[in-house]
């Protein structure tokens, strides 16, 4: 007897239409890594909503097979929360920059993470505003240049994994889109793991940040399953954590889990108090078993 | 005689002329007038003003607080701050930003703080735009704030100087803020001649006698207003707006002394013996009509142009003054009032205006240039002609639109 397994390829989620983004963007990684990890786990391309909301980054939806909603700044995690709440069964995955999540839009990723929302938020980091092209933003380390801050950035940077333990994420790791494969692992684990996970890229902006480039990172990093660290105890994590940019902003630059935890998401809770039955979804369902029906009277 | 003393004036402040963007120009200004505080955050196409700014403080050249926040929202949180405590300040921002700002623009007016704000103007989400239409100001007509709409990088410059002396203005005490066409103006190139600095410091004097945060005199802002003392807060703000449009003429009758150039709160072209008006705002669809203008009177119609400058207060006397005597006239609005009884927010603002005097000008409602959809002279010339051709009250086109 044979058994008939459906793999499916990484370029079955992608649109024909190529990416509009600089040569050498760190973004095109990501793009990669996450294909590859919804290959890997083979899900259906209709059961994927892919929410962003403005940057460079948040473009990728136009460039996956799947749904997608591309929203406005920083409001990416609201929109995703809302198509997560309405129909569970969808893998909802949120895409963004470090601008739109860890500044105009910090105070959601504070929330859905202590709600514990089941969704993947995947932040491309590249320590600069790319799309307005080259200014200051959030993660930018203090004293670096930029057409914002000529006379060197004065504020300290935002440590978005440390933000995202306190907060309640119960699976918080980093990637560097310098390693797709590594990445895309990190990615399927974040979509496997039921409640909020939040992926931080180290993705270099290879045309308006010229401190923190590929091979800055390749020189710094170094990965956290080959390090004995062990991502379920919160303190060991929340060191690691904060290792860089906080303790050492030219120091070594832990990739990998760094945190996880099982926790009730959201969106579980509320399906226990309905007993189990999402109201949006049962009547998508019963619009479906409807359909012979309604189409009969369109003939 | 008054065209040579202007000329003269002129020859003595102009330091120099330069090859500016409107953005840049702005950026001129805001260091001209030495503002204290800058609170910004970075979006197209407003983003250049504040690297520019960020430049002048870099280079030594402006000695001002810059403060990268985290949203618009927040930026002009701190530009209320900042102005309370005393401090000129500036920000800056475009299309989704404004609207994020929505409901801090109305503290600032509420709190009477003359912040001066630059807005080139782009089209809303959604879907996407970056290019320009004037959508994101016209959600921002009614919170309170003086609006002024330029048409050149010349004039950017002389209203964010104006700006601050009407703003800080005792009768007038509001925020102000000085809108142009995003992209068209805010990143093309213009001639501008810039003021000796000290020139412009002499106009604009740091005579700001408000209430301001301080701990030798406490004072609190915007604290608990009961049904029986916020109306009057209210109608004190209406009263104040509408003090800007005298306090602009006062204001640019010293510009006019000093500089030798005034724009008013209306600027008419060819319109004292028109049949037909086109009334337009800002940089292009005034550059277009002027042309179109031009090119029917070749044509032997007798077409004139109006365009606002002053939109918020309205300047309904000079503007019903100039359409008092034309046959027809066509308002060309970047921006559409969606499910108004008229599809041009400026339109339903002039015919208001008319109405109210008792007059029944006829007058079409006229959409274009939105989300950057090329205008062209031809398209304004053919306006002309509809009106010759008796198109009157009740008409709306949507121009440049796809079939």
């Amino acid at each position: 007897m044979t058994v008939k397994i459906e793999v499916r390829k990484p370029a079955e989620y992608a649109v024909a239409r190529p990416p509009i983004w600089c040569p050498g963007c760190g973004d095109y990684g990501i793009l990669d890594a996450l294909r590859r990890a919804l290959a890997e786990l083979g899900i259906p391309n209709e059961m994927v909503v892919v929410v962003s909301g403005i940057g460079c980054s948040s473009q990728l939806p136009h460039f996956m097979k799947t749904y997608g909603i591309h929203g406005i700044h920083g409001r990416a995690l609201p929109i995703a929360t809302g198509v997560k709440l309405a129909n569970p069964d969808l893998t909802v995955i949120v895409m963004g920059g470090d601008g739109d999540g860890y500044a105009i839009g910090t105070n959601h990723l504070v929330h859905a993470a202590r709600r514990n929302v089941d969704v993947t938020y995947i932040v491309s980091n590249n320590q600069v505003y790319g799309l307005t092209t080259g200014q200051m933003a959030p993660t930018t380390l203090k004293g670096v240049k930029t057409k914002s801050t000529p006379y060197g950035s004065v504020d300290d940077p935002v440590n978005p994994l440390a933000l995202a333990i306190a907060s309640g994420a119960t699976y918080v790791a980093r990637g560097f889109s310098g390693d797709p494969t590594h990445l895309a692992s990190l990615i399927k684990g974040g979509i496997e793991h039921r409640g909020f996970a939040l992926i931080d890229v180290l993705s270099p902006c290879v045309t308006f940040n010229r401190v923190n480039t590929y091979d800055w990172f390749k020189a710094r990093v170094y990965k956290l399953e080959e390090s004995g660290h062990d991502p379920s105890d919160l303190m060991q994590a929340m060191a690691k954590a904060l290792e860089w940019p906080t303790m050492d902003p030219y120091g070594r630059i832990p990739i990998g889990v760094i945190y996880r935890a099982e926790r009730p998401t959201y969106d579980g809770e509320m399906s226990r108090l309905l007993k189990g039955v999402s109201p949006a979804t049962s009547q998508i369902d019963n619009a479906l078993s409807e359909g012979p029906t309604i189409l009969k009277s369109f003939i | 005689m008054l065209a040579e003393l202007q000329r003269g004036a002129r020859e003595r402040v102009v330091s120099r002329r330069a090859g500016l963007t409107t953005n840049y120009a702005v950026a001129h200004a805001v260091k001209a007038v030495d503002v204290d505080v800058v609170a910004v955050y970075p979006i197209t196409p407003q983003t250049t003003i504040v690297e520019k700014i960020a430049e002048f403080i870099h280079g030594g050249e402006l000695r001002a607080e810059l403060i990268h926040v985290e949203s618009e929202h927040s930026a002009l949180s701190a530009a209320v701050g900042a102005a309370a405590a005393g401090a000129r300040t500036f920000t800056a921002t475009s299309s989704q930003g404004l609207e994020y700002m929505h409901e801090v623009l109305h503290i600032a007016s509420g709190l009477r703080l003359p912040i001066v704000m630059a807005v080139p103007t782009r089209a809303l989400s959604a879907p996407i735009s970056i290019h320009n239409d004037y959508s994101d100001i016209m959600n921002a007509r009614d919170t309170g704030w003086a609006i002024l709409i330029a048409s050149t990088a010349q004039e950017a410059y002389d209203t964010v100087i104006q700006a601050y002396r009407i703003a800080e203005h005792p009768d007038v005490q509001l925020p102000v803020m000085m809108a142009y066409d995003g992209y068209l103006m805010s990143h093309t190139l213009e001639p501008v001649e810039l003021y000796h600095e000290e020139h412009v410091r002499g106009f604009v004097p740091r005579r700001d006698r408000r209430n301001v945060l301080d701990v030798r005199s406490p004072i609190t802002l915007g604290a608990f207003a009961t049904p029986d003392n916020y109306y009057e807060f209210k109608y004190q703000q209406e009263v104040a707006l509408r003090n800007v449009e005298g306090v602009l003429r006062e204001v640019e009758a010293d510009f006019a002394a000093r500089f030798g150039a005034s724009y008013g709160p209306v600027e008419a072209y060819r319109l004292e013996d028109a049949d037909y008006a086109l009334v337009t705002y800002g940089g292009a669809a005034t550059g277009n009509a002027r042309m179109a203008v031009d090119m029917a009177r070749e044509r032997g119609i007798r077409a004139g142009l109006l365009r606002v400058r002053l939109y918020r207060p309205f300047p309904s006397a000079p503007i019903v003054a100039a359409l008092a005597g034309v046959k027809a006239f066509a308002v060309i609005d970047r921006a559409i009032a969606y499910g108004s009884p008229a599809p041009g927010p400026l339109y339903k603002d002039v015919a208001t205006a008319l109405y109210m005097e008792g007059l029944t000008v006829p007058g079409i409602s006229v959409v274009h240039g939105i989300g950057q959809r090329a205008m062209y002279v031809e398209d304004f010339y053919g306006v002309i002609r509809m009106l010759a051709e008796g198109a009157g009250t009740g008409k709306v086109l949507f121009l440049g639109l796809r079939e």
